[in-house]
């Protein structure tokens, strides 16, 4: 098996495949599967424990999900997830993972939006951390076992296919440049999101589309590429040298209270702005569940406040989140253990201590809901290749809730992947591939090939120039909200941005060494070939569902109109060859257990 | 405000390396160093010259990636701060600020201020787990877990494993990092079963790597930028003592990694 990726979903599904006796290749870019993206993540893990005795339940977690993700999600898959997501804490807390408890032993919990209940798990402000290095562990033990082998630094970039079934990788060993492939009986691709087409994003710098993009090319069929959630509670912006967005974690909304003044261009201190002059807007607009009004919701609501003129901060985009009532209510030290090492994060970056003053908050891309499209095993339209975590499309529908991403990742690779994989052999007779098959061959000659042409061109600008480019079209063309014109120009820019980058850019070094910038040259490439995905597929989508807000498609209150009639199904794309558009078809979304409504939050 | 990066280059571990001097005219205040380095290696790129090789990814402080001496402290000079949070607000405008790699002899050097730190990971597969297969776990509230106890494990655990200790000691000692794990795991009624051969083999396998013994310095402590205490080190000495003396005839287990 070569798995690719070592976060929560990789290493967790190279740790199980190997527990049943598999040999497994694992590899990551980074210098150790520890630095796997998952371990930013903050909040927590959702579980349908019903410990807090709330009326929590499988039904409810299966419900809130598909009503969170706008009923774009597929019912079957998501009601496994929500069904798997207690025993998911079973391991976690029997592989040592140190969760919050209450005075008497117990597994704590917390609220998330888009939830009534509290059924969120979390280690302080590093739940993802925790989970992560839980997985790593596991990891680590079937290393040590003989059953892993582990690759870091290695940058996978293309697939092999034999006979129609996905066969092994290609990879760059990052260090000293040379090209591996590593033949397989199946390939798992646990390569996270791709938020960082938005180029400013909470992802790490490193987290690339790179694996997924080539899958594609070699046939296997994306999907909802549009669907890219926008973090509400982000940092605004702040510089133009600034390499990432920081993320503070949704839980803040359980104590924090969003507002924004309520006459435009009010420059006073948050303190100094009296309550009557204060508009409270997701409190007003989402009375049910105020602060804790789902990610698609209070992301849009928050440019909309921006829009009006009623921003703050230097940039005019940023909203205040404000502790002073929770100070009051529960007290500083109580908010400090709840919150503390967000708070620190927050001072370092801003010097503001956010229980002096508000905290200055904005949207930011964060999540792909989009991805490999997966069947109910997990496996993507190319037989043999599996996609996993973020990087699939399969449960989150048009929008996550905060706390699933943990637990889909757990879920797939601990659980889902491995007893499909051993389906999927059962059932095929493979022929043996080794590295002289023709096709592995002409796989790595087609990867030299595709670097040299890299390398070999001097044009003006570097990568990163093009890729900050790149997101600034997606921020403005197919982010928050999009429009047919949007999204038409936008995706005429990227083409634009794309012959750019054929015609090459600056680069310098050899493939021979440690070239970080060849790197990211080959990542931002495949960046672009995404963002063209992305417009197209939010220009087809001709209505509005959680992340995918499409100006022609709301009421007379702004608010989004989905179309069932029309769109109530995946949008799948597949490659149809070089400088071609992407062929699009569609599975159909068909809900037997639940009646797609309006989702309410008010 | 204008700063100069003074960083250490070298092409490969191979190679001879020097100090060279960059000036970054466009520092502000809430620029990290990273993204000064950033900078320095866009205007190298222009300019057709080699970037400078780093590691980074998350950018938050959580992933351990980035690991820098900064004026000659691990992630510089700010306690409890990763090298990618540390913000030129942390200097003075006109300000030199030497970057060098986290070199010790368990660390080599494989570009400017890259180095190998895989000995980390080969410590923790010497034993840095609990020995539990997927399936197999119970109910997780049968197992209660004071919460005291969950929060000091969790202290322990908070390592993101970016060797700042190591490269603080002045014996190049890993015992911070052990110990952290050999507490956290030792902390929690889950790691208990295996606690003495976890001491022990991790312990060994740190030798093996060729990090150094501890000393009590407790420069590791002022180095972490998660402020991991240097209880975990008494902890780590106690279990290994403990283990040694009533343990004697566990056998060791020594990491078989398969030879690449």
């Amino acid at each position: 098996m070569v798995v690719v990726g070592s976060g929560l979903a990789g290493a967790s599904a190279a740790a199980g495949l190997s527990e049943l006796g598999y040999r497994v290749t694992c590899l990551c870019f980074q210098d150790s599967p520890r630095r796997a993206h998952s371990v930013a993540a903050q909040g927590g893990i959702n579980a349908a424990k019903n410990y807090q005795n709330d009326g929590d339940g499988v039904e409810r977690l299966f419900k809130d999900t598909l009503s969170g993700g706008d009923y774009r999600s597929r019912e079957a898959n998501v009601y496994r997830l929500a069904e798997l997501s207690a025993n998911i804490i079973d391991q976690a807390v029997a592989a040592g993972v140190p969760f919050a408890r209450e005075y008497g032993g117990q597994l704590a919990n917390r609220s998330f939006g888009g939830a009534l209940v509290s059924r969120t798990f979390y280690a302080r402000g590093q739940t993802g951390q925790q989970l992560l290095l839980g997985a790593y562990q596991s990891l680590s033990k079937e290393v040590a076992a003989g059953g892993v082998t582990l690759l870091p630094r290695r940058d996978v970039l293309d697939l092999v296919v034999v006979d129609g079934r996905a066969r092994g990788v290609v990879c760059r060993d990052l260090v000293t440049g040379e090209l591996e492939a590593h033949v397989a009986d199946a390939v798992v691709l646990a390569t996270g999101g791709y938020a960082n087409a938005f180029f400013l994003s909470t992802n790490a710098r490193g987290s690339n589309a790179s694996a997924v993009v080539r899958a594609f090319r070699r046939g296997a069929a994306f999907a909802n590429p549009s669907f890219v959630q926008f973090h509400p509670t982000c940092l605004p912006v702040s510089g133009e040298h600034q390499s990432k967005l920081t993320l503070m974690s949704e839980s803040l909304r359980n104590d924090g209270r969003v507002w924004v003044p309520r006459s435009p261009g009010d420059a006073r201190l948050p303190s100094a702005i009296p309550e009557s002059e204060r508009d409270y807007y997701l409190e007003r607009l989402y009375p049910r569940y105020g602060n804790l009004a789902p990610r698609d919701l209070a992301s849009r609501a928050a440019k909309e406040v921006c829009d009006d003129g009623r921003g703050v901060g230097s940039s005019g985009r940023g909203v205040y989140l404000d502790f002073s009532e929770a100070i009051g209510r529960v007290g500083e030290a109580a908010l400090r253990e709840r919150y503390g090492n967000l708070f620190e994060m927050y001072e370092g970056i801003t010097g503001v201590d956010p229980l002096r003053d508000a905290m200055s908050i904005y949207p930011a891309a964060h999540y792909s809901m989009g991805g490999l499209w997966v069947d109910y095993d997990l496996m993507t339209t190319l037989p043999g290749l599996f996609a996993i975590g973020e990087a699939n499309f399969s449960d989150h529908g048009a929008n996550r809730l905060g706390a699933s991403a943990l637990m889909q990742a757990l879920a797939d690779g601990t659980f889902i992947v491995p007893s499909s994989v051993t389906g999927y052999l059962a059932s095929e007779r493979l022929p043996s591939v080794a590295q002289s098959t023709p096709e592995v061959q002409s796989a790595v000659d087609e990867t030299t090939a595709r670097i040299a042409r890299v390398l070999s061109r001097r044009g003006a600008r570097t990568a990163l120039e093009i890729h900050r480019e790149l997101g600034k079209i997606l921020w403005d063309g197919c982010g928050l909200s999009r429009s047919a014109s949007g999204l038409t120009s936008a995706r005429a820019a990227i083409a634009a941005l794309r012959t750019e980058f054929g015609d090459g850019i600056a680069m310098v070094g050899t493939s021979a060494e440690l070239n970080q910038e060849l790197e990211r040259a080959l990542r931002v490439a495949d960046f672009l070939e995404l963002g063209e995905l992305l417009c197209d597929d939010a220009l087809a989508r001709e209505e509005s569902c959680g992340c995918h807000f499409r100006e022609e498609h709301q009421d007379e209150d702004g608010e989004p109109v989905r179309d069932d009639e029309r769109f109530a199904e995946v949008a799948v794309f597949e490659h149809d060859g070089e400088g071609r558009p992407a062929r699009r078809s569609s599975e159909p979304l068909v809900f037997e257990n639940v009646v797609p409504g309006r989702r309410n939050y008010r | 405000m204008r700063v100069v990066l003074k960083v250490w280059r070298q092409e490969g571990p191979a190679s001879r390396g020097e100090f060279v001097r960059y000036p970054v005219e466009e520092g502000a205040k809430e620029m990290s160093i990273l993204e000064a380095l950033d900078v320095v290696n866009e205007r190298l790129v222009h300019l057709g010259e080699s970037p400078i090789a780093f590691d980074s990814d998350c950018r938050e402080g959580i992933c351990g990636a980035c690991g820098i001496v900064v004026n000659g402290l691990p992630h510089g000079p700010r306690a409890r701060t990763t090298a990618c949070e540390l913000r030129l607000r942390a200097f003075a405008d006109g300000d030199e600020i030497t970057l060098e790699p986290f070199v010790t002899g368990a660390f080599p050097l494989v570009r400017d201020l890259v180095v190998d730190r895989s000995a980390l990971d080969r410590v923790i597969q010497a034993g840095g787990y609990v020995s539990v297969r997927a399936g197999s776990a119970p109910e997780a509230n049968t197992l209660p877990v004071g919460k005291a106890r969950a929060e000091t494990a969790l202290d322990a655990a908070s390592c993101i494993g970016c060797g700042a200790c190591v490269a603080a000691c002045p014996n190049g000692s890993a015992a911070l990092f052990v110990g952290a794990k050999i507490a956290h795991l030792g902390r929690l009624p889950q790691g208990t079963p295996e606690a003495s051969r976890r001491a022990l083999s991790m312990v060994v396998a740190a030798d093996r790597e060729g990090f150094g013994g501890c000393t009590l310095h407790g420069e590791c402590h002022e180095a972490c930028p998660k402020g991991i205490g240097l209880d975990v080190i008494a902890f780590m000495n106690r279990a290994t003592l403990a283990a040694s003396l009533l343990d004697a005839n566990e056998p060791l287990i020594e990491p078989r990694r398969p030879r690449t």
